[in-house]
Order: structure tokens, then sequence, then C-alpha cells
């Protein structure tokens, strides 16, 4: 038992309780704990081990399959670098570096200051607009790497 | 019945069998790698891939029924090469340090290799650069020689339904690792090492600690040391399976001789101090038992027993609010352990400091149990000093070029050597219970059994149950091995308790492995329920010549309590012969 027990939101909790027993529910309540925490906490797995009646190998078993899932905490603004393969003809790798070099961390790495994190993704459905970055919720198309300080830049304010 | 045709020979077997069980019953060895007798087929390597007519694919013989009217064709050049393929697959993801690797000689990947005759690797070299996992300090997992089987994850969920282990990640970087990537000491992992029986290759093995036996058997001069050696029960039914003879052959005596010749001072035999686990543990079953017949306190029963390391693990993480039911008899290791550096260092006027103290053991969980609470202290030193598997036992055996099957029989020394039949039997699942109710019936009723035998415990089943007449009272006893069929039993037992119930049973033998210590996790590998069953028989043969069969008939046992202990459960013999056990989460805070 962990010293102190992680906090579930009602919002949370009441989706467990709804799940609980239904078949595939593992995945759907893993979804909406990394929506709440921005990945899965290991103390929120060990929770659901306990009310899910599940081991906890069982749990990472599945999170680490599942490229979406994280383990650890991402950046406050996640950035995916497009590499389908459209995107990694117009240039994606070139995006994915130059994101690199201006934050100085690797893919799967997050900041110092716990502002960025990046991650090479594949395909996110917008083909038309290649080479594709996001930060989070945001889409920038037809991208050149001369660009791509500019938009890091907007996020740092 | 299904009929077919395997290499053109008709072949008639029951519905449901597989292409690979048929292949078998026809003499024809169909090559497999992550497939395993004790598990479900898991169709992870691909090797057992055979052709059957009309059907454009490979088929895996593994999981694939045989069907009416099959024409199965499980050996031509083209699957032959197609198997060569996925062996040097396999082996382009696989260090090629098999010189240096614990599984050397008993590998069986390295096997496979060897016949399909790869003498080249067409595929690139990928290997993964991933720790060592030496955190139990009785099993180590290298996850860069994992061939991702399966069948240790397997093993670990399925018959063990301990979940230490699990595939995580997926596809090439698949690997074999607890949960959260803890160490393994800090999960649920209760070191049976039932993963490293199953191993076919070197990614999981016990802990070898034969150098620092030798180092011991060594020393010289002001450092020289005293080595007392003890071989548990199982040992003897499996070690010569290292040596050609056949399983279940006893070589009790032999295995004595070959000690004397590795340089051990003095040999006693565990099986002696199942007796005497057997006078405490017995002592108590009766007093609980007794004091329940009456009405007077019924809340001890059922007694469980306490033998098995990984079982101790076990309730003390899962069913620690049965803490008060577990007897608080220590294992017969720890007993030898305990009465080696007390009563026999006082008698041979030796300074127990200057003993150093090896157990054989079948498990490798007992080299755990040796440092698992300050008990294991009782006699001021360590009680145990090192604990040796069966196979670490072979390995210097043959490092010292002793001709194991062709010694001369030796005797064991005394006054902890001799033993009786009942404990003999604690190496098979059933035997505990067995030798202590041949015991507890002289206890109660003050007379010896006409009939010792109680078949009703014994055999490979998963759960067994009893009811045994003592004077009219029925008592009523359960022996379940393997864990993951325990929680059947005590979540029964749990049950009835918190509706206010009467136990199901008096009492409960637990044993982690399947077929008891015969099947340990430290014993020769390749393992099957055959092997076992005949592992299992050379026990209770052993125990059938016993001139004793009672653990309260050996004279020894009776010399050791007027001498040293008083009265089975006395104050010395729970400071020296009993234990505690504490309540502890499943992952490490």
């Amino acid at each position: 038992m962990p010293a102190a027990r992680i906090e579930f939101s009602k919002g949370l909790q009441d989706f467990i309780q709804e799940w609980k027993d239904k078949p595939g529910n593992l995945i759907m309540i893993l979804h909406r704990v990394q929506q709440e925490f921005s990945y899965i906490p290991r103390e929120a797995a060990e929770r659901l081990a306990e009310e899910l009646s599940m081991p906890l190998a069982k749990i990472y078993g599945v999170i680490t399959f599942y490229h979406l899932f994280k383990t650890t905490k991402p950046g406050k603004h996640r950035i995916a670098v497009c590499m389908g393969t459209a995107c990694y003809l117009k240039g994606g790798q070139t995006l994915l570096e130059e994101c690199e070099d201006i934050l100085g961390i690797k893919g799967h790495e997050v900041t110092d200051d716990g502002l960025f994190s990046i991650d090479a993704v594949r395909c996110v459905g917008c083909c038309g607009l290649a080479p594709v970055l996001m930060v989070g919720n945001d889409v920038y198309g037809k991208l050149t790497k001369e660009q791509v300080p500019e938009i890091i830049a907007k996020y740092r304010g | 019945m299904v009929n077919a045709k395997i290499n053109g020979v008709p072949v008639q077997v029951a519905e449901g069998t597989t292409i690979l069980e048929a292949a078998e019953k026809v003499n024809i060895k169909i090559p497999k790698l992550c497939y395993n007798d004790d598990l479900p087929p898991w169709a992870a390597c691909g090797i057992c891939v055979v052709k059957v007519e009309k059907n454009p694919k490979m088929l895996r013989a593994c999981c694939t029924p045989l069907e009416e009217g099959m024409s199965v064709i499980t050996h031509d050049p083209e699957i032959v090469q197609v198997r060569k393929t996925v062996i040097e697959l396999i082996l382009s993801t696989h260090p090629d340090d098999c010189l240096q690797c614990p599984r050397n000689g008993s590998c069986e990947l390295q096997t496979l290799a060897a016949e399909f005759g790869i003498r080249e690797q067409p595929f690139e070299k990928r290997l993964r650069d991933l720790p060592l996992d030496t955190s139990t300090g009785t099993l180590v997992l290298n996850p860069d020689k994992c061939v991702r089987c399966g069948r240790c994850v397997l093993v670990c969920q399925e018959m063990q339904n301990v979940w230490a282990i699990e595939f995580l990640g997926r596809g090439e970087n698949t690997r074999i690792a607890p949960a959260a990537d803890v160490a393994l000491a800090d999960g649920p992992c209760i070191k049976c090492g039932q993963c490293a029986a199953h191993c076919p290759v070197g990614a999981i093995y016990e802990n070898d600690q034969t150098k620092e036996v030798w180092d011991a058997l060594m020393k010289t001069g002001a450092d020289d040391m005293t080595c007392v050696v003890q071989i548990a029960p199982a040992v003897r039914v499996a070690l010569g399976e290292e040596f050609g003879l056949e399983p279940g052959t006893v070589i009790t005596k032999k295995i004595y001789a070959a000690l004397r010749r590795l340089g051990f001072d003095v040999v006693f035999d565990t099986n002696f101090s199942a007796d005497l686990t057997i006078m405490e543990e017995g002592t108590e079953f009766v007093k609980r038992f007794t004091d329940y017949a009456s009405g007077k306190k019924k809340e001890l029963l059922p007694l469980i027993t306490s033998c098995c390391p990984s079982w101790v693990d076990y309730m003390e993480k899962y069913y620690h609010d049965m803490i008060p039911n577990f007897s608080t008899a220590k294992s017969p290791q720890q007993m030898m352990g305990a009465m080696i550096k007390t009563y026999w260092a006082e008698k041979a006027k030796v300074d127990p400091k200057k003993i150093f103290s090896v157990s054989i053991m079948p498990c490798t969980a007992k080299k755990w149990e040796n440092g698992r609470n300050k008990d294991m202290w009782s006699s001021g030193y360590k009680d145990v000093d090192t604990t040796l598997t069966t196979r670490e036992l072979a390995r210097m055996i043959k490092q010292a070029g002793i001709d194991l099957v062709n010694l001369p029989d030796e005797e064991a020394d005394s006054p902890l050597g001799p033993y009786t039949g009942a404990g003999t039997i604690f190496g098979a699942t059933g035997g505990v219970m067995e030798a202590a109710l041949r015991t507890a019936y002289n206890l109660i009723t003050k007379e010896d059994l006409k009939d010792v035998n109680f078949t009703g415990v014994r055999g490979i089943s998963g759960i067994k149950e009893a009811r045994i007449h003592v004077k009219g009272i029925e008592v009523r006893v359960a022996v379940a091995h393997q864990m993951g069929n325990i929680a059947q039993v005590l979540d029964m037992v749990r049950t009835a308790r918190d509706k206010g119930e009467d136990a199901p049973w008096h009492f409960i033998e637990v044993m982690a492995c399947r077929g008891g210590c015969i099947g340990g996790g430290g014993q020769p590998y390749g393992a099957t329920d055959e092997m076992r069953q005949k592992r299992i028989a050379g026990i209770y043969s052993d125990d059938e010549k016993s001139t004793y069969r009672c653990s309260h008939q050996n004279p020894y046992i009776t010399q050791v309590y007027a001498d040293f202990l008083g009265e089975p459960n006395s104050h010395k013999a729970h400071e020296l012969l009993h234990t505690h056990y504490e309540k502890r989460s499943v992952y490490k805070v």
C-alpha cells in the first residue's frame, strides 16, 4: 500500500464504478486515468490493481503494450512530430531533429522545466498538410524547419 | 476418436489431441522451443510448424488439433529450412556467450542449434543491453538472454498465481520484467524458481553459490572451518538424473559418500530434522486440536504447515490474516541449522563460530529462507550459512571428478543423520501431512498406528482431502501444492471463518511447487508429471524400506529431546526451532 493514497476525482471514481465489472474495462479505465493525470502514475496503477482486484503486472502489461499510455509525466506542452509516410517523405525527420536541437532533449524526454516533451508519432491523420507537428491539440502543417523556433516560442510564455 | 495420417502413418487419437501430441504417439519428434508439457500451448516460437494437406499455410503443431482425415507432413526439406530460419532469427537477438552461460550444456536453444546444424549467422545481430536483476539473491534474471517463449510468465501467472513477472513492451522490444520495472525482490516474487526450472535458456537461473562453498571447504590453518552439510529429502531422488540415472532412483548413501569426498567434515540429513519438525509441529497440532475438540479455542484451527519458504513468503504477502493459523515450527533446513550450531557444536566440542553450515536443497527459495528474519540466527550465528540447489551440487560433484553412480554406499553421521520414513516423505506433496498424522495419532492415543499409510493425501492432483478417525474423533485434512491451487483452499477457510462457521479442515499442508519439493525450482531441469511421479515413487520406496516410519520412533530424536531440548514445544525448542511471521505488502513501499 502506498503511504498516501492517490486522489481520484469524483468523475474518475464514478467512471471506474461504471466500468468495473464490464469486459474490456481495463483499457477504458486507463484512458480515463490518463485523461486525468496526463500519464498513468504508478500510484494510480496500484490503486486500480486494488479496486479491480487485478494483479499490477497485468495492468503494466497493458500500459506498456500500447504506445499511447505513458508511465512518466509528459511536458505541459506535448510536441508530436508526425512520422507517417507522407510526413516522413516531406521532411518529418528534420522537424523532429530541429525540435530536439532547440529543446535539448530526445524523443520521449521532458525538458527540465517540465514545459515540453517530444514524441515521434505515426500518422496524425492530415497527410494533406505534410509535414505536420502538433503541440497539444494545435496542428501545424506544411512546415519547414525554419518555422519551428517560432512555434515553440509561442508556448514558452 | 479422430483418424488421420502423420507422414503417411495412420494415427487414431482422442478428439482435441494436438498434432504435436499425436506425432509423439507414432514416434515422430516435432522440434519445439516455447512449448512445455506443464503449460498451455503459447505458439510463440514457430519452430513446430508442419504442413497439412490442402492447407496453403504451415500450421503450428503445438496448438493445432488433429482433425478427422487430416494428412500431416512433419518433416520435409522446406519445413526443415523454415525451422532453421526461425532458429537463426532467434539467434540473431541472442548473445553468443554460450561458454560462460549457466545453461551451457542444458540449453534447449543450444540443443536446437546443434540439431539443425547452425553454422552461420545470416541475420544482423541485434542484441539488447538490459541490466541483470540479482535483487532476490536466489534467482538471477538476465533479460538479454530471453527468447520470449513466455514459459516463465505462464508459470508465474497461471501455475503459481504469483504475477511477479509480465511481458512489458511489445514487438521486438518485449521483455520479461516485474510490473513497473521494480526489482524482482521488491514485488510479489516468492522465489519458488519455477520460472528458472521452466526457462529453456539462460534468462532466469539460480544464484550459483558453489564458489562460497568451495572457498569454505578449501580454508586451512587458522581459517579452517568445520564444514557441515545437510541434504533435503527430495535431493536423493533427483540428483541421479544429472548422472544418467532414472528419475526416482534413491541414491542417498552415494550422496553422503560424494559429500565427504567433496571435503565436508560432517554429513547430516535434513530428513532427521524433518522428524524433528514433526515432533514440534505434531505437538502444536495436537495441542490446538485438543483445545478445539474440547470447545475451548476453535479459532486456532486449521493449523497450516510452514516448511515451504515460498509459501511462507506468499502467506505473509497475501494471507497474513492467517498468521495465527500458521505453524510456528521452522522448516527442517532451519531446524537442522540451529541444532548443528548449538547441540552438535556443544557435543562435538566445536566452536560454532568455526562451523560452516551448508544445506543442499531442491529449492531456490531456501537460499532466501536462511536469512528470512532474525530467527534464522537462533544459534547466535547464521544457522545455515549457504544453501545450494540440487543442480549446484551436481555441478560441484562433476567439477570434483567424482563418479557418483559407482561410489560405495556410506552412512550419514550421528546423531543428526539417521531418519525415519516419515522424514523422507517430506519431499513429496502430502508427505508432511502424512508424517504429522503418523505421529499425531500416537501423541493423542499413545498407541502406534497399525497401518501408517495415508494414501488419500498422496499423488499429483492439485488439491487432496482426507478424513481420518482418531479414536472416534474425525480429523479433516487438506493438501494443496502448486501455488495456483492454494487460494481455492484458503479462500474457503477465510469464508468459513468470516461467517463464524467451523473450519472446513483442521490441518492443511501447502507446498508451492507442483508435486512438492521433488518438483522444486532447484531440481534437475526438464521435470514433467511423469518424472515427478517417478521421484515421488522413489520417496515412498525409501519410506517403505525404513526401519522406523514414524518420527517419534527415531531413537536419535528421543536422544535429542532427552539430552538437550527437553520436550517438544519446550522453552528451548521455541527459542531454537520456532519462528515468527509478519504481514508484508506485495510491493515494497
